[in-house]
């Protein structure tokens, strides 16, 4: 069709939007929260291949482990507190407990998880009261795997379509690359001869990770586009090739050379922190876009 | 709930977009001036709701083919008057980790000032678009359906300065009972473009309680066709991340196996 030919006799179609303005409002949220994502992932899957590591008598991996947990744990609180509008008052995270809200449930499992952790790596470094540092191990241990997995809920659980739509995938996604975060660390933290089931745990995570976020992707229709778009899309692309070249390192080189170990790792933990941001930034564009939120409402409906 | 549950019906047909909703309701809550430039956008320069924005007249100029005097190129007008929907299932309520948000005695969500501690959850969980925080403050702010005036028995600021009663308070059954006639009214009319929006009890979000009655499409207002409260499904997403939580105990598991010494 030309309009410029000929004069419309019918008004244009109905506009999609009102002035293109967003439906939606994006999260107001500081880079803070991406960032905690992954900390708080590495912490929870730290804390798994602890534990892992201790009963497998490997007990040089397990001090790394639980080394790496406390240190993904120790930021966390410091980088969710600062991000509230009024840190002052993070304290009334702790009011309720609401199972409706899956930050309510993930402050609360932090609540559990900070002090077995840091217990249980307070232990480790001084020697002492080795009993209760295994009983903060295996309380770290139990709750690190939903740490890793009740950020993706929370994203999934708002009105943003690059979220809400990748639901099912996303614990996947994130649970897979805490994973890959923290086989990279303990392996980079470890003498090669007692690191293997972190490089095992890395090369695992990185695969399940880069074919989750792959799953999901195409699993959807136009609400994943963001992924794929804009600044969003080139996080992704970083956090691809980072993780894949991260987790090769490791795998072929790692086992021999401590050194390909940390530079894999760093390649590996780069790349998960990109993803995060990817998966954030990826949430804002698909809200600040009024098609993401119409088009598909509209198809559901019709 | 110890009171009947009340809320708003506007019926955009009445609005003539002269904005007495917006100033009232600002000069009642003591809502900050958001910084306004000039959009261009018709004769709208706050273009949505938002933390210092509770009421907001939108301004749909829509080209029709014959004008009033059956000459060429008219201009067909859309004003409505948008506020919270104070949902039945209410997102923002559901996700707030402080417990900040509530449901009053009226069935409205209002924000607890002094409990909210700026989360910022409630932004993207709200499926309109309405609650934000203020940048200023830090807390998250929005239409309380003036629960003071409620409280002291008074109809809402916006609504009683609405010189058309295109924004009408009362209880909600009452409200939508009159809607469903005003509808057919306007339908035997010929106005067959009126239809109700969150007016249903079984949308996605359990129907709204302020609802609207439009004259086109709800995107054309600024408004999701369909929207839904997402935790809804939050059964299924917590399954979802049990099972991936499972499958990295399972990773790890794998990992250690055959390493034992």
């Amino acid at each position: 069709m030309n309009p410029g030919r000929e004069r419309r006799m019918v008004p244009d179609a109905t506009p999609q939007s009102y002035y293109d303005r967003p439906v939606l409002k994006e999260p107001a949220w500081k880079p803070h929260v991406p960032v905690y994502f992954f900390t708080g992932g590495l912490a929870g899957a730290s804390s798994v291949l602890a534990f892992g590591a201790r009963v497998t008598g490997n007990h040089r991996l397990a001090r790394a482990g639980v080394l790496a947990a406390a240190a993904g744990l120790l930021p966390s609180p410091v980088l969710l507190i600062d991000d509230l509008g009024r840190p002052e008052r993070f304290y009334n995270m702790l009011r309720v407990f609401k199972p409706t809200s899956p930050l309510s449930v993930g402050s609360w499992l932090l609540v559990a998880f900070g002090p077995a952790s840091v217990g249980a790596a307070g232990c480790e470094l001084l020697g002492v009261l080795p009993r209760v540092g295994r009983a903060a191990e295996t309380v770290a241990a139990l709750i690190g795997p939903f740490i890793t997995t009740y950020t993706a809920v929370l994203l999934a659980d708002t009105a943003v379509p690059a979220w809400h739509d990748a639901r099912r995938e996303l614990p996947f996604v994130f649970a897979a690359s805490a994973a890959a975060s923290a086989g990279a660390t303990v392996a980079a933290l470890t003498p090669v001869a007692d690191a293997r089931p972190a490089r095992r745990l890395t090369l695992g995570g990185s695969v399940g990770s880069l074919l989750a976020f792959e799953v999901m992707q195409r699993r959807h229709g136009v609400t994943m586009e963001p992924y794929r778009s804009g600044p969003a899309g080139r996080l992704s692309a970083w956090a691809r090739a980072l993780t894949a070249t991260g987790a090769a390192v490791m795998a072929l080189v790692g086992r021999r050379r401590r050194s390909a170990a940390v530079l894999g790792g760093a390649a590996v933990l780069a790349g998960a922190l990109c993803e995060r941001f990817a998966v954030v930034r990826a949430g804002s564009q698909s809200a600040q876009d009024p098609a993401y939120t119409v088009a598909p409402q509209l198809a559901r409906s019709r | 709930m110890t009171a009947e549950r009340v809320g708003f019906f506007t019926d955009t047909t009445l609005c003539i977009g002269c904005k007495a909703c917006e100033v009232a309701c600002k000069e009642w809550n003591g809502v900050p001036e958001d910084p306004i430039g000039f959009t261009g956008n018709s004769y709208d320069n706050t273009m949505g709701l938002g933390a210092n924005t509770w009421r907001h007249v939108a301004f749909v100029e829509r080209p029709t083919a014959t004008g009033g005097d059956g000459g060429a190129g008219g201009v067909r007008w859309l004003m409505s008057s948008d506020v919270c929907k104070h949902c039945t299932h209410a997102a923002c309520l559901e996700v707030c980790p402080t417990g900040a948000l509530f449901r009053t005695e009226f069935g409205t969500v209002v924000v607890q000032q002094d409990v909210c501690n700026g989360c910022g959850y409630c932004v993207p969980a709200c499926p309109f678009g309405v609650i934000d925080r203020r940048r200023d403050d830090g807390r998250a702010w929005k239409c309380t359906l003036c629960y003071d005036r409620l409280k002291g028995g008074l109809e809402p600021a916006c609504a009683q300065a609405c010189p058309t009663d295109s924004i009408q308070f009362g209880p909600l059954e009452e409200l939508r009972s009159r809607a469903a006639r005003r509808v057919d009214d306007l339908h035997e009319r010929g106005t067959t473009d009126a239809r109700l929006y969150g007016a249903d009890a079984r949308d996605g979000v359990g129907g709204f309680g302020a609802f609207f009655l439009l004259l086109d499409d709800p995107q054309v207002y600024g408004l999701p066709p369909d929207p839904v409260d997402s935790t809804r499904h939050l059964a299924g997403m917590w399954r979802a991340a049990a099972a991936a939580a499972g499958a990295l105990v399972i990773g790890v598991v794998a990992s250690c196996a055959g390493s034992r010494r």
